[in-house]
């Protein structure tokens, strides 16, 4: 069945439980990392995911399909906010965590069973820079990126 | 911030060859082959092609993917990503983009 993909990887200094509090429950830290973006759920197998602007806009919804701390998270991801992306129905999140020495491997995989896939080129343009600001802020103390299009002009 | 001189040496030396950055491309231009596919686009041996990989891998610039028996190799853009924060962002990037429009512009007048 033809599918979209993408596989991020990255390696950052902390170990798994602060990376998996800092991707799921510590709604403040997140904001930090994700340009005023959090998430809400229970983060238990079942129970209900959302992703949330900074002004109250639910962005993506859907449901947390698998849930094991501090290693292994599956969301059933569907965009809320725009009709073409919503339309693509629903894709799979999978991140995972992996001791690796003195840091932690964080693997994302964004995964939806169609191509091409407007929802996996939208979140895909996104992620990389999620991303570095969380390894940033963990590593240092600090973000990268305060907005997420720095330079507007460029796109 | 606290540098992290060998990562950095082995992503710069992974891209400072036409072949891996080919090998980037082809992944860009669609992700998630096997080494068989990507061979077929690369004008050299299968053992090559598996070094240049492993190059690649080893910067976390291919992040391999085990689907049952098969290896999947995806194109990590999270590397570029800083590299882009740490030499590019910073170094004000509306003039080197008027520059990199005008070198554009100049080479299509000359072909």
């Amino acid at each position: 069945m033809a599918r979209s993909t993408f596989v991020y990887v990255t390696y950052i200094r902390t170990t798994p439980e602060k990376l998996w509090s800092a991707l799921t429950d510590d709604v403040e830290f997140m904001k930090q990392y994700w340009f005023g973006v959090h998430c809400e759920s229970q983060w238990t197998a079942g129970s209900s995911w959302k992703m949330v602007s900074e002004s109250g806009q639910i962005l993506d919804a859907g449901e947390i399909a698998e849930a094991v701390p501090p290693r292994r998270l599956v969301i059933r991801w569907q965009h809320q906010n725009k009709p073409e992306l919503k339309a693509e129905g629903e894709s799979r999140c999978t991140i995972e965590l992996e001791p690796f020495g003195t840091a932690t491997k964080l693997c994302i995989t964004h995964t939806i069973e169609r191509e091409p896939s407007k929802l996996i080129e939208a979140v895909s343009g996104g992620w990389p820079k999620i991303i570095s600001n969380l390894k940033s802020l963990l590593e240092t103390g600090s973000t990268v990126l305060e907005d997420p299009y720095p330079t507007a002009a460029e796109r | 911030m606290t540098e992290r001189t060998p990562d950095t040496d082995l992503l710069f030396k992974a891209l400072a060859d036409p072949s891996r950055r080919k090998l980037l491309d082809l992944l860009h231009a669609h992700d998630g082959r096997t080494l068989n596919q990507l061979c077929e686009h690369m004008d050299m041996t299968r053992q090559g092609v598996t070094q240049h990989l492993a190059v690649l891998e080893a910067a976390n610039l291919v992040a391999p993917v085990w689907r049952g028996r098969e290896k999947l190799h995806f194109l990590n853009p999270v590397p570029l990503q800083e590299i882009y924060e740490r030499w590019i962002a910073k170094f004000e990037k509306p003039r080197l983009k008027a520059l990199s429009n005008l070198k554009k512009r100049l080479e299509k007048s000359n072909g």
